[in-house]
């Protein structure tokens, strides 16, 4: 389980984060949305370390990780899908997935996630993690190498983007009992509906701060009746 | 052959015995092993100090090693190997160059020059490795001179990873219709150590091309300076890309010098240096590495 108290970022003055209270639990989906700038990404980065919030405590399985590093986050079990897939020069598919694996490391595991996101392992192992792969195929990627990962929190960010909508389909069902096949929490951050669809719980963020948080079943009717953040504008 | 020149054979050949097939093994600047194939002749030059290296038609799929291992404290040796590849033959060249020295400098220059017959295809693997106490220095300045004739290919691979304090490597190539170049180059620096790289191509035939790649680490106090010149003389393609990653208070400098001299030649030059990609580090840190052991999986990938 994690759990964010009284997270607060604020930079350049300005308040990017106000005072998250929020707890994820085990082994469900949970998505995140809300309107562009509204904090999820930073939210995200914020639990795996990459930014540091200016406030705040991030309490995961009973453990304070607020001052841990990303490498310490990730060997407690975080694992994080970036949003823009990072390109290297030299790095093959198969060298990535393999540190990924790290010890752990067979042709098989690294076979069968490269084949559970759509790429046919013997027509992308030895290509460069770089100007050689597509926008999609580099997100397929990024997502094979923390799908690969023994992790009990799994983070997303935005994982459809750049996807063509035949692969986004299989991305779908490959989220869709995600948490069930690896045994840990999935948090994915997205505006699409079919992802959102998914989801066991709901977060929408508006303004860095939690508009709503809950069941599906409940939140998601809001979602679908009125934009809640619109509400939200109007409210104030 | 005691351990330590064995050891330097394997860093620079990857020989761990004698070779089958074509070699000559040079140790201190004289010749400690050779043998002939059936297609490839080796013959000692009578001018100076070197080797001719005759390689046939029927030469297909064949390899020769040349490697050279310099273990005498400040020794200064000067070799001459002259290639001359018949054409349609098809070889890989092993050479190389190992030094391991204590309290004074040795260097090791060797001129090479290939003659590169039409259809022939040619693959070249030369590494560059030094050793030692640090009191003395490691010099290698190898020059190449290539001329490939119609249709002929030529692949140069070149490694310098470890341990030489100072190298200025010039290749010189003059391409006819047809022929094509490509080099692969990979150098890493550390300490005060100072590597130079000049490419000089004259693109002359109709449909020549040569792709030069060159990438390199520069760390701590180490110099490198990379200057490629291409003149398209003719309808061909060139392209050069120098790819550097930069640490500490090293220093790189590009040079792109690419001159079109005919309406048709294409040719592009790219350049980019710079520190590790902290958005790199950072995806490497998410998969569990430290910030150390990402930084090293960044460089190793990159100077594979």
């Amino acid at each position: 389980m994690i759990e964010l108290k009284n997270i607060t970022l604020i930079k350049n003055d300005k308040k990017i984060l106000n005072n998250i209270n929020l707890q994820i639990d085990d082994n469900l989906t949970t998505i995140i949305t809300g309107p562009n700038g509204s904090g999820k990404s930073t939210l995200m980065k914020l639990i795996m370390g990459i930014e540091q919030p200016t406030s705040g405590e991030i309490i995961f399985n009973g453990q304070n990780i607020t001052n841990y590093s990303i490498s310490e986050r990730a060997n407690l079990g975080i694992s994080f899908a970036m949003q823009q897939p990072v390109k290297f020069k030299g790095i093959t598919v198969k060298d990535l997935l393999k540190l990924s694996l790290r010890e752990n490391a067979s042709n098989e595991k690294i076979c069968d996630a490269l084949s559970s996101v759509g790429l046919c392992p013997k027509n992308y192992l030895d290509r460069e993690v770089g100007s050689s792969l597509s926008g999609g195929e580099l997100k397929r990627v990024e997502i094979a190498s923390v799908i690969l990962r023994k992790s009990n929190l799994v983070i997303f960010d935005e994982p459809e983007a750049g996807i063509d909508i035949w692969s986004f389909n299989r991305l779908i069902n490959l989220f869709n009992d995600l948490n069930k096949r690896l045994g840990c929490s999935v948090v994915i951050v997205s505006h699409q509906e079919k992802i959102i669809n998914i989801a066991d719980k709901i977060l929408v963020l508006n303004a860095g701060q939690v508009e709503e948080y809950g069941d599906k079943e409940v939140v998601l009717p809001l979602l679908n009746k009125t934009n809640v953040t619109q509400k939200k504008c109007k409210r104030r | 052959m005691d351990l330590l020149k064995k050891n330097l054979l394997k860093e620079v050949s990857g020989l761990e015995s004698l070779p089958k097939g074509a070699y000559n093994i040079r140790i201190d600047g004289k010749k400690y092993a050779r043998q002939d194939s059936a297609n490839i002749e080796i013959r000692t030059k009578n001018d100076k100090d070197g080797i001719d290296i005759i390689i046939k038609s029927s030469a297909q799929n064949e390899s020769v090693h040349i490697p050279v291992i310099l273990t005498e404290n400040g020794l200064k040796d000067m070799v001459y190997n002259d290639f001359f590849i018949e054409d349609n033959a098809v070889v890989t060249i092993v050479a190389g160059c190992g030094i391991h020295n204590c309290d004074s400098t040795s260097e090791h220059n060797g001129i090479h020059t290939f003659y590169i017959g039409k259809n022939a295809k040619v693959k070249y693997i030369e590494k560059h490795y030094g050793e030692g106490d640090n009191m003395g220095k490691r010099i290698l300045n190898p020059v190449t001179n290539v001329f490939i004739k119609e249709n002929g290919q030529l692949e140069i691979n070149t490694t310098q990873i470890k341990g030489v304090d100072e190298t200025e490597r010039i290749t010189y190539a003059k391409l006819e219709d047809n022929a094509t170049l490509i080099i692969n180059e990979k150098v890493l620096t550390n300490n005060n150590q100072n590597a130079k790289t000049i490419f000089k191509v004259d693109l002359d035939g109709k449909n020549s091309s040569v792709k030069v790649t060159s990438r390199s680490v520069a760390e701590n106090q180490s110099k490198q300076t990379f200057k490629s010149e291409i003149n398209g003389n003719n309808l061909c393609f060139g392209h050069v890309e120098c790819d550097a990653i930069i640490k500490d208070n090293a220093r790189v400098q590009s040079t792109p010098e690419i001159t079109a001299n005919h309406i048709d030649a294409n040719l592009v030059h790219e350049a980019a240096i710079g520190k590790i990609a902290g958005e790199q580090i950072i995806k490497l840190q998410t998969l569990g590495l430290s910030e150390q052991e990402a930084e090293e999986a960044i460089i190793a990938g990159f100077l594979k």
